[in-house]
């Protein structure tokens, strides 16, 4: 499946700024199931400087300077990304729960030992004994850790109901845990948590996923929204994703843009802007399926 | 004959009646009651001394300690983080023994440097196997963000400083590591400049090691760290800012070392450059001293909920345009989890032991660690084992039952949090108590800076006693301090250290380096310091008549006086009446001292101190002594006070304001900086004397004028009683109080020096600055108004000229106001989102 992505950001300011410094991650990221075919980023007006690296996690960051002042700035992210459907292991195949930690300890794959990482809290997500308590119901001795996660996904989507209102950007999983109400992030930061407290290293992935208008309607520009959903480490397999909000194996209608601890690590715009006031943010994303000929 | 005296003190002194705990090793004897060869010095010649001897030398460091600005400032109630107290018996080192710390010192920064960059870079330890991942996984000053920094050119630890402690059998342990920003070298070398006045003869004899030499190490290295090696690179030293405890030692530092101290709002980077914020424009700095937590260095890429740091920061190192020292993630390595892995991590980097051991230390996040600590927590200390984590150093053997079953459970819980060691007895050093020595349990901090390649030592230290807690016993810092004199066998150059800045020869930095944030504070302090004046002499002025009157009513002078209050916004509506004698006076009385009211004399008076709180680094310590002053509770408070002792109180705060200016004109260099002092301080003048015009005109009623007393608020009845010899005229009160540019109170003169500072203030091209033209309006205004002929229509018609004229002078100098402040403060408020 190929999409064209665009994800506009646009800061209108109460009063003049005169320096803004962005980092963007907006760069789908190539992966098992994925590979970004084009890319490009458009403001206006146009910073004073732009520059890429890698982050700690592969993402591509974009540290962009403006000067001079302006009151209103519009960043724009185009991108062509091809995506494959994703090739599960059979569950069975997959080791159980309790040894993924053990096994990883004594690997000396690279991959594992990277993955060692992603079995510890984060800045976002403790990990805690109600946490443990709660995977655990899935996360039986013995059982294959795909078909726990599975269960546990499905679980998070039953438990939970998806509630724009009830949480913000920064709500802790403690809360979610405790409300039981919440949006993608919040779902995907909660099973992070559940699963690296019962040892299964887990991390956070931002995306996209293309939506379906209801059957007979066109599908309107700019009803699609970032995404999030979880990928956990299964030793001789890799990472597979996870999505609690949709309770799905994410295949080919999740684009992946950026991984990390948690969402702190992926934020996709983050800018500390001298003067402005207050602002409006204006966010709208379109995943569109690209006529194959035509691109 | 022999002449019976005062029996001589004996060859000892208070050395020969000190006894050291038995069986435990003491600093300056040795388990057979002999004072050890590296004191004999100092103990023979202390020896002669009197207990009043002690005494006197004991103030007169206090004194000297004063004067250093190193004690607690009167006033100040916070506790300086070192301690204010210095023990006036060093902590003296024999060169061996010394040798052998330094060689041992040197080689745990360098290995601590080697693996910092690793671990912040191509992580091959971790690759390799050489560390448990947890170690950098479960450590919160492991910051993602800062994680390739290590790859850069530039050093990874620069400055580096150990809390070392030794054993009661006299071995020497590492207790702490201090990577980010280390603190006391500061304080270590205030010691030394006050100690080696007070004891010159001990500390000549001792030929102890000087200290400056490391500061000029520091000085170099940072210097040769510019990314562009540039000769004389611009070095700031990065604060936190004044509410940090250790804001002093930075002022002190910065100073010392040459280097303009800067806070994150004063830099800014501008394509991936790091410059800071002037008057006269951006300026590049080339390297940052940095003395604020990792964190904080950079809103936009670390914790977002702090603008200490300077956005953009981390991205300017990326791009080697400027060089940090230290690297920010240094952090990382002040963790007790690290003091397991070190011995095999030396022998694996440098191929050899580690010459000085840590503390021996557990961590839990191995099995065998945990189980360690689980079976030892009566005779060991449970320590965080990172920096950042909540929990302290904990002591399980004082915990209730309960509590020790929790920490038990979240130390099973949580594994990589908690590291354990053994309760280490340690050795003493004598300490002067009253009337003897007493021997105290200490640690010693050193300090390691890096220098053309290798790490050099400071060949000194700072000491800090330690207390115990009184139920538990747990060993605390005593907020007493000691100097440690490294004493050598070769005579020490006689290199004299009484000034600061005598051993450092500093480059010329541009004297008007002054960051927009200074200028700005020191513009309000000039207002407020003349507003403070001001009011003041408003309430004098009332205070004193109050002092004369009898009966119980106002007379026609004071009813004209209270209404000239009213318009001047220092009393409240109702005094437009009459009142009585006691309702004024109380009135008053809360306006002078109050100080949680807004706009009484005690409230601008705190605001004042604020002010000068935040620039304390450009205030000499004489000056700093006048501001305490003027800070000194009165005497009296409002509840007793009586009339005349609040005019003492007004009189004394007047003649410490007057110190202050004094202290400014002579003392300031005439910078920029002075500049915006004076010009805050000539608009408020000059905005006072159009007020209190405008309050006289509306103050006026058929019985009474305000004249006189207008002319006692502005300090100018003599001038007029010498030229006029007649009851106060309003013509010739509103040409004193305006027109006259004689009069250094008059708006004339004030615009006249308001223009001339203008006019040097720093600007771009060669264009008038439009705030000089404005001031050039007002004094064509003022000149060309005919204020007489202002005064006989309002006299002989009732002509309303005169109040129209005053507000547009007043307006006129709001404008200034606020030009200045957008030309030259507008650092507007950094958001982060």
């Amino acid at each position: 499946m190929r999409f064209h992505l665009s994800h506009r950001t646009e800061y209108v300011y109460e009063t003049d700024v005169s320096v803004s410094h962005h980092l963007l991650r907006l760069t789908p990221f190539n992966h098992g199931r994925q590979r970004c075919l084009e890319h490009q980023l458009f403001f206006d007006p146009q910073p004073k400087s732009v520059h890429s690296h890698l982050d700690y996690y592969g993402n591509e960051s974009v540290f962009v300077t403006l000067e001079g002042v302006h009151r209103r700035w519009r960043i724009t992210a185009d991108s062509v990304v091809e995506c494959w459907p994703a090739n599960h292991p059979a569950p069975a195949d997959t080791p159980p729960c309790e040894q993924i930690a053990g096994l990883l300890a004594a690997s000396a794959l690279a991959d594992d030992r990277a993955a060692v990482e992603f079995l510890h809290a984060s800045p976002l997500i403790a990990c805690r004994k109600e946490y443990a308590e709660y995977a655990q119901v899935s996360c039986a001795p013995g059982r294959p850790v795909l078909e726990a996660a599975s269960e546990l996904t499905r679980r998070v989507f039953t438990d939970f109901q998806f509630d724009p209102k009830a949480t913000h950007v920064a709500t802790p999983v403690d809360q979610v845990f405790r409300e039981r109400r919440g949006v993608c992030q919040d779902f995907a930061q909660l099973q992070i948590a559940c699963l690296r407290s019962a040892g299964i290293p887990a991390l956070y992935v931002s995306g996209y996923l293309e939506t379906q208008p209801p059957p007979g309607q066109p599908k309107l520009v700019g009803a699609d929204a970032s995404h999030a959903w979880v990928a956990f480490y299964c030793p001789g397999h890799g990472w597979i994703e996870l999505d609690p909000t949709n309770n799905v194996l994410p295949s080919d209608r999740h684009v992946s843009v950026a991984r990390g601890r948690d969402f702190g690590d992926v934020s996709p715009v983050r800018g500390v802007i001298v003067g402005g006031g207050n602002h409006i943010l204006n966010v709208s994303v379109d995943v569109l399926r690209c006529d194959h000929h035509a691109v | 004959m022999a002449i019976e005296s005062q029996p001589a003190p004996a060859a000892a002194g208070l050395f020969q009646t000190y006894h050291p705990l038995p069986g435990v090793y003491d600093e300056a004897q040795d388990e057979n009651g002999q004072p050890r060869s590296h004191w004999a010095h100092f103990t023979r010649s202390t020896g002669r001394f009197h207990w009043e001897e002690w005494q006197g030398r004991r103030e007169a460091l206090r004194r000297l300690r004063r004067d250093f600005g190193s004690a607690d400032q009167p006033g100040e109630k916070r506790r300086y983080y070192f301690g204010p107290d210095l023990d006036l018996v060093p902590l003296l080192i024999s060169p061996e023994e010394w040798q052998r710390l330094e060689g041992g010192l040197r080689q745990r920064a360098h290995l601590f440097d080697l693996v910092m960059r690793d671990c912040l870079g191509p992580r091959r330890l971790l690759a390799e196997g050489a560390l448990p991942p947890a170690l950098l996984y479960a450590n919160p000053a492991f910051l993602r963000p800062c994680a390739s920094l290590g790859n850069q050119p530039g050093p990874g630890l620069s400055f580096m400083a150990c809390d070392l402690v030794r054993d009661t059998s006299g071995r020497w342990w590492v207790l702490n590591d201090y990577t980010r920003s280390p603190h006391g070298a500061g304080p270590a070398l205030q010691n030394r400049l006050a100690l080696s006045r007070v004891l010159p003869g001990e500390f000549r004899d001792a030929q102890v090691r000087r200290l400056a030499e490391f500061f000029q190490s520091q000085r170099d290295m940072l210097r040769g760290l510019a990314p562009n090696r540039q000769e004389y690179p611009n070095v700031v030293l990065l604060t936190p800012g004044p509410f940090n405890a250790a804001w002093p030692e930075h002022v002190f530092l910065a100073r010392y070392l040459g280097f303009t101290l800067v806070e994150g709002a004063d830099l800014t980077v501008r394509d991936r450059r790091v410059f800071i914020k002037t008057l006269e424009g951006l300026q590049r700095v080339e390297v940052i001293f940095r003395f604020l937590e990792d964190s904080l260095c950079d809103p936009l890429e670390l914790r977002a909920d702090s603008v200490l740091g300077v956005p953009g920061l981390l991205e300017a190192i990326r791009g080697d345009q400027v060089t940090v020292a230290n690297l920010p993630g240094s952090a990382m390595m002040e963790a007790s989890a690290w003091y397991p892995f070190l011995p095999s991590l030396c022998r694996r980097l440098l191929g050899t032991d580690p010459e000085l051991p840590s503390l021996e230390t557990w961590w839990c996040g191995q099995p065998e660690g945990m189980a360690h600590t689980l079976e030892r927590l009566d005779t060991h200390v449970v320590r965080p084992a990172f920096p950042g984590l909540p929990h302290r150093v904990i002591w399980p053997q004082n915990l209730t039952a309960d509590r020790r079953k929790k920490l038990v459970r979240s130390i099973q819980e949580n594994p990589y949090q908690y590291c354990c060691q053994a309760i280490l007895k340690t050795a003493t050093a004598p300490s002067l108590a009253e009337g003897r020595l007493e021997p105290r349990e200490y640690v010693l901090r050193v300090f390691m800076t890096a220098a053309r390649g290798d790490w050099t030592v400071m060949p000194g230290g700072i000491v800090q006693l330690l207390d115990q807690e009184e139920d538990t016993g747990v060993p605390i810092p005593s907020g007493v301090t000691k100097d440690t004199w490294i004493v050598s066998t070769a005579s020490v150059p006689p290199v004299t250290l009484l000034s600061p800045a005598g051993q450092i020869v500093r480059l010329e930095r541009n004297p008007s380096q002054v960051p927009s944030r200074s200028a700005d504070n020191l513009f309000w302090l000039g207002r407020y310091a003349e507003r403070l004046e001001d009011m003041i002499r408003v309430y004098r002025c009332v205070l004193a008549r109050l002092a004369d009157q009898t009966g119980n009513e106002m007379g026609q002078e004071l009813a004209a006086l209270a209404r000239l209050l009213v318009h001047l916004d220092l009393l409240p509506a109702r005094f437009q009446q009459p009142a009585s004698l006691q309702s004024l006076e109380n009135e008053i009385l809360q306006r002078v001292y109050q100080s949680h009211t807004q706009g009484t004399a005690r409230e601008v008076l705190a605001r004042l101190r604020q002010l000068a709180f935040f620039l304390r680094d450009r205030f000499s310590g004489d000056t700093w002594r006048i501001l305490a002053k003027l800070g000194e509770e009165p005497s009296t408070l409002a509840k007793g006070a009586q009339a005349a002792q609040a005019l003492a109180y007004l009189n004394q705060l007047i003649v410490h304001l007057a110190a202050f200016s004094g202290m400014e004109m002579e003392n300031m260099t005439r910078g920029h900086g002075w500049r915006f002092l004076d010009i805050g301080r000539r608009l408020e003048r000059a905005i006072n004397a159009v007020t209190l015009a405008q309050a006289g005109l509306s103050a006026e009623d058929a019985y009474s004028s305000p004249l006189e007393a207008m002319l006692e608020i502005a300090d100018s009845s003599m001038t007029y009683r010498r030229r006029y010899f007649a009851q106060p005229q309003w013509l010739p009160v509103l040409d004193l109080l305006l027109a006259d540019e004689t009069n250094p109170r008059a708006l004339a003169f004030q615009l006249a020096a308001l223009k001339e500072h203008l006019q040097q203030l720093p600007r771009e091209g060669h264009q008038a600055l439009p705030e000089v033209r404005q001031i050039e309006l007002l004094v064509e205004l003022l000149a060309g108004a005919g204020l007489e002929g202002m005064v006989e229509a309002r006299q002989n018609a009732g002509g309303s000229e005169l109040a129209e004229f005053l507000p547009r002078l007043a307006a006129g100098l709001r404008d200034i106001s606020n030009t200045l402040t957008h030309r030259y403060f507008s650092h507007a408020n950094t958001q982060v989102n």
